[in-house]
Formats: structure tokens, sequence, C-alpha cells
């Protein structure tokens, strides 16, 4: 047996999913994957995924767009074609950065969410044309799935997965 | 059952005679005459003279024409000079004169505010049916009992200046008012029977609210039905309408109204922002503090995060709001609003741009981590700073139209502060000791128990 076999536990309810969970982590089998129809509260650390790093990014994001509306505007509104802002013929960035700070506002989002978006589909090996990775299209309706490796102890683990409360316990040859 | 220990009794009460002492001295050291104002402000000016601070007077008289106080003296006096140089020197009279009485109004206001901005959080969390914060109940409502007393004295201030004991609301004075055309057409509302009538109907019905609620909290503890909490839903969804209208009117009058000829429409929601960003501080650092001394075990990190969340929320809401009323009236220039920046700009500007690095800036970047906002000390420290910040906010609303550029951080200032910082303390630890810290009857405590973020 080579270790491209899988079990795919089914279940019905986010909450047996958890315990199910912890309890086949408890028994030192690997999990490859848990797929959900919506983001399950806690399974992430109850798998022991490493904390996501993606509010850094964020920060590093917004500080990017504010220094691109801050170049930007200067260059626009400043330097290449002086404004008169508000009847205030001041041509100075610093004196007329209250009429600014909008800008400053929606790029510093609009960087931190867009680039966001698109750091987490890369992440995620998300890109367009992609085909499906979930085993099974109940995982988009309203079932759980867990994908857990197999070596030599099949039966045990179907026991096991059965009694956390499994409604659809199945062996998969992921090579064929 | 919470004690209140001696220790901090005594404490609290050298809050008081500290501060008490410092508004004495605050107050005795006003000037009398018109003389004495003018040599009090040689003197800090270091022998610059009379005629050179005169000039400056002068200049800052034109700038800003159009307060109120210079008009009304001005439109009688300026043809004659000898007497347009006595109305120079009884307006400084009366900014001097004005100092503590404001620093005293401010730092009322302020502690008020705590009391009331907590009990707007309260009966938001009951009109909501939250679960998380069932177990800071009464702590809200140990800092809400601050809310009577707070009133009443803010309230005697206003009758007192009712009275003419002082010159901090200028249209109070029909000699003022006959000169001055703007605020003739605002005596239907402005007049000193129905501001205190107003006054009195803001205080009654937010005392009303605050009586019922603590009454079915306390009762909720001993029932076996969950019909007090019922009540005290309704009753929360009920103050809120009446909370958001009366706090608008409030902060017209006890606050705007010092500026008559200034409006923002809103100024209530700035004013509103920034009481419930300082009570939702003050809520933390209170939970925090009974933490350490080994109350209320039950609340955990969460109940932190979750606060320090809304302290940061609401410093960046009240950003918003702040600027979003500085940029309008910046951007557009017109005389009379634009006025009431350039005081503060000028004459205070290390308060103005201070507040908003307190505020703001500090708060933002160190709340801005997750981790940071489950951490007691960071918490307890960005408290500190929000909580002078807000000071520092009402000291801006405030001052400049009473005391114009005469300011300074003085006597009455601290005293006033550390006056109401020790009977607020009082009030609220002594209201924390009358009942269970824990509001145990309450129908969504496993709720609040089991809560994690």
């Amino acid at each position: 047996m080579s270790s491209s076999k899988v079990i795919h536990a089914l279940y019905d309810d986010d909450d047996v999913l958890l315990k199910a969970v912890k309890s086949i982590k408890d028994e030192k089998h690997h999990i490859e994957e848990v797929y959900t129809p919506f983001p399950v509260h806690g399974l992430d650390k109850v798998l022991g995924l490493a904390e996501t790093r993606i509010a850094i990014m964020s920060f590093i994001y917004g500080c990017i767009g504010f220094t691109v509306a801050v170049t930007m505007i200067n260059y626009i509104m400043i330097q290449d074609w002086p404004q008169n802002i508000g009847g205030k013929p001041s041509f100075s960035f610093l004196e007329n950065m209250p009429a600014f700070v909008p800008v400053m506002f929606e790029m510093t989002v609009f960087f931190a969410a867009h680039l966001m978006v698109i750091t987490f589909y890369m992440r995620s090996k998300l890109w367009p044309f992609k085909e499906a990775e979930n085993p099974n299209p109940l995982t988009t309706d309203d079932k759980f799935l867990v994908e857990v490796a197999v070596a030599e102890n099949e039966k045990e683990l179907t026991a096991l997965l059965k009694k956390t409360g499994a409604i659809d316990v199945a062996l998969i040859d992921k090579d064929h | 059952m919470y004690t209140f220990p001696n220790r901090l009794k005594v404490l609290f009460l050298v809050f008081m005679l500290l501060g008490a002492a410092g508004l004495v001295a605050g107050f005795l050291s006003a000037p009398h005459t018109v003389a004495e104002a003018q040599a009090m402000v040689a003197d800090a000016h270091h022998g610059e003279g009379h005629n050179a601070n005169h000039e400056a007077t002068t200049a800052h008289a034109n700038d800003h024409g159009t307060t109120a106080q210079d008009e009304a003296h001005h439109e009688g006096n300026e043809h004659d000079s000898v007497e347009h140089e006595d109305s120079h020197g009884e307006h400084l009279l009366h900014q001097l004169q004005n100092k503590p009485w404001a620093a005293l109004y401010v730092a009322a206001f302020f502690f008020m505010m705590i009391a009331l901005g907590t009990l707007a959080f309260y009966a938001i969390q009951r009109a909501a049916q939250a679960g998380w914060s069932i177990l800071l109940y009464r702590v809200m409502e140990g800092i809400t009992a601050y809310l009577f007393p707070g009133t009443i004295i803010v309230f005697v201030l206003l009758v007192l200046s009712g009275m003419h004991f002082n010159h901090l609301f200028i249209w109070m004075d029909p000699e003022v008012v006959a000169h001055d055309k703007i605020i003739q057409g605002k005596v239907a509302y402005l007049n000193v029977p129905f501001f205190l009538a107003r006054a009195a109907f803001y205080i009654l019905g937010w005392n009303f609210y605050r009586y019922l609620s603590r009454k079915y909290s306390l009762a909720q503890d001993q029932a076996n039905d969950i019909s007090n909490h019922k009540k005290n839903f309704r009753w929360s969804a009920g103050f809120l309408v009446f909370f958001i209208v009366t706090e608008s009117m409030m902060s017209w009058d006890w606050i705007m109204s010092i500026d008559p000829h200034w409006f923002s429409t809103l100024f209530g929601w700035y004013v509103f922002a920034s009481m419930f960003v300082t009570g939702i501080t003050v809520i933390a650092m209170i939970t925090i503090y009974l933490k350490s001394k080994g109350y209320l075990p039950e609340v955990n990190d969460s109940h932190i995060h979750d606060l320090g969340k809304f302290m940061f929320g609401v410093s960046v809401f009240w950003t918003y709001l702040w600027f979003s009323q500085f940029m309008l009236i910046w951007y557009s220039n017109i005389p009379e609003e634009v006025t009431y920046f350039i005081t503060r700009i000028e004459d205070y500007n290390l308060p103005f741009f201070g507040m908003l690095v307190m505020n703001f800036i500090f708060p933002l970047l160190v709340l801005m981590n997750s981790d940071y906002k489950r951490n007691n000390y960071i918490i307890i420290g960005v408290g500190i700073v929000v909580i002078l910040g807000h000071y520092m906010d009402i000291f801006n609303m405030i001052m400049p139209s009473a005391v114009g550029d005469q300011w300074f951080i003085g006597l009455s200032e601290i005293g006033g502060f550390l006056f109401f910082m020790g009977l607020f303390l009082w009030v609220v630890f002594g209201a924390l000791s009358k009942a269970p810290l824990v509001a145990k009857g309450d129908p969504y405590m496993g709720e609040s128990e089991r809560y994690h973020y």
C-alpha cells in the first residue's frame, strides 16, 4: 500500500466536526486537509495551523498605499501643476495637507484591501481557470469533509471516524 | 463583594484636598481690577511692557473680530482711544477672572461625561442583548453612579453662571446681547430660564434611566424569571433614543454656546465620541484594576481584548468626526466659522495638535496589534494617555472662548482635575462595594463567562 491512500470522512455539523478533528489529532493521525462550506471558528487552532501573517502584510500594504498617495498627490497638486487649493495659494504640501487626507486614507485602504486579497489568492494557489480541488461537491453546500492519510491502519481509522460522528467514510486512492 | 479599602479612601481624599486647594488658590489669585489683570500679564511677559502687550492684544482682537466680547466692547467704545484701551483691560480682566471658573467647569464636565459615556455604552450592551459584557455590568454601573453627583455639580455651575457669578456664557450677559445682533437672533433659544430648564430635563432623564436600570439589574440577581432583564432591555432601548437627542442638545448648550456665534452641525456626535471613548477606557482600567486585586476572576483576556478594540475603534471614530469638522471649515474658509480654528491653532497650538497625537496617532499605532489589546499594561498605558488627551479635547472646546490666549495649565486646572478625579473615584469605588461584582442573575451570564475570542 502506498501513502497516496486517504480516507474521506463526511460530517454534517460544524460542532461535531470540531470535536472529531480534535479526537483524530489526539490519536496522532495525520489530517491532510479539511473542506468546509464556510469558515469554521476555531478550526485553525484545532488543526494546529500556524497563525496567519496576513495582518502584517496588510500593515505593510497600507504603508505602501499611504506613501504612494503622498508621493502622487505631491507631484500632481504641488510640483507638476501647482494649484490654489480652497483659496489658499500656499503651494506647500504641508499647508494643504487637510485637503489631501481623504485621498491618503482611501489609497491606504485601497492598497491594503486589494493587495491583501491578491496575496490571499496567491497563497491559496487560486487563479482564474483553476480546477476545483475539493473532492466532494457537497462541501460547497452543507457538508464538511476531513481527509486523513492512511498508513496500514485503515480499519482502526475507519472505526475512529465512525465513532466521531462521521455520516460517511470512504477510502480513496489518489493515484487513480 | 468588593470592600472599598481605607488606603484607597485616603488616597482619593488626598486627591480631593489637593485639588480643592489648587482650585481655591486659583480663585484667590484671580485679579479683581483691571490694573491687577494688566500687572499679571505684564509680569508673565517678563517686562515686555504694556505697550507691546497692548499691540498684541489689539492685533489679536482684529484677527478674531467676530468674538462677541470684542464686538460688544468695540461697538460702544472704539471712537475713544482712551476708553478703547480700558475696554481691552476689561476684556483681559474678564478672561483672567474666567480662568479658574473655566478650569472648574472643564474638569466637572469631563468627569460627568465619563459617567454619561459609560451609561450610553451600558445601555447599548443592554439594548443589543450583548452576551460578552455581562461580567462588566457591575463595573459599568459603578462608574455610572457618578452620573448623579456629576450632573448636579455641572447644573450648579450652570446656575451660578446664570446668576452672573462668572462670564463663561457671554450670551447670559444682557449688556453683551444688547450690542450683538447675532445673539439677539438666538435669544428665543439661548436665554437663562429655558437653558436651565433644558439642563434639568436632560439631567432628570439620564438619572431616571440610570436609577431604573440599576434597580432592575440588582433585582435580576434574586429573580427566578427574566422579567427584570426584559424591562431593562426595553428601558435601555428607549433611553438610547432619548440620549442621542439630549446629548446632542446638551453639547450645544453646555459647550457650543460658550462661543455663541460659531456653530457646527456635527458637534453633538463629536462630543459623544469623546465621552464614549473615555467611558470605555475607564471601564477597561477599573476592570483591570479589580482583576489585579483578585476580583472578577471570570474576566479573561478576551473581555479586555474587546474593550481594547472599542478603545481603538472609537478613537478612530473620534478622529473621523474631529477631522470632518475641521476640514470643511478649513476648506471653505468662511470668516465667522474659521475663527474658531484660527484661535485654536494660533493660541492653543500645542494642546490642539498634541491632543491629536494623544487621541489618534498614539492609540492607532499601539492598539493596532491584536496581541497588545490583550496586554493589561498596554491597555492601562494607552488608557492614561487617552483620558488625558480627551481632557485636553474638552479643554480646547471651552478655554479658547472663555479665556482667550490667557491660558496655561496652572493650579486651578490641575486642581480641578485632581479634585474631580478624587470625587469620581470615591463615588465609583463606593458604588462598586455596594453590590456583588458579578450580575449573577443575568440570563447571558454563562455566555459571558465562556466568552473567548
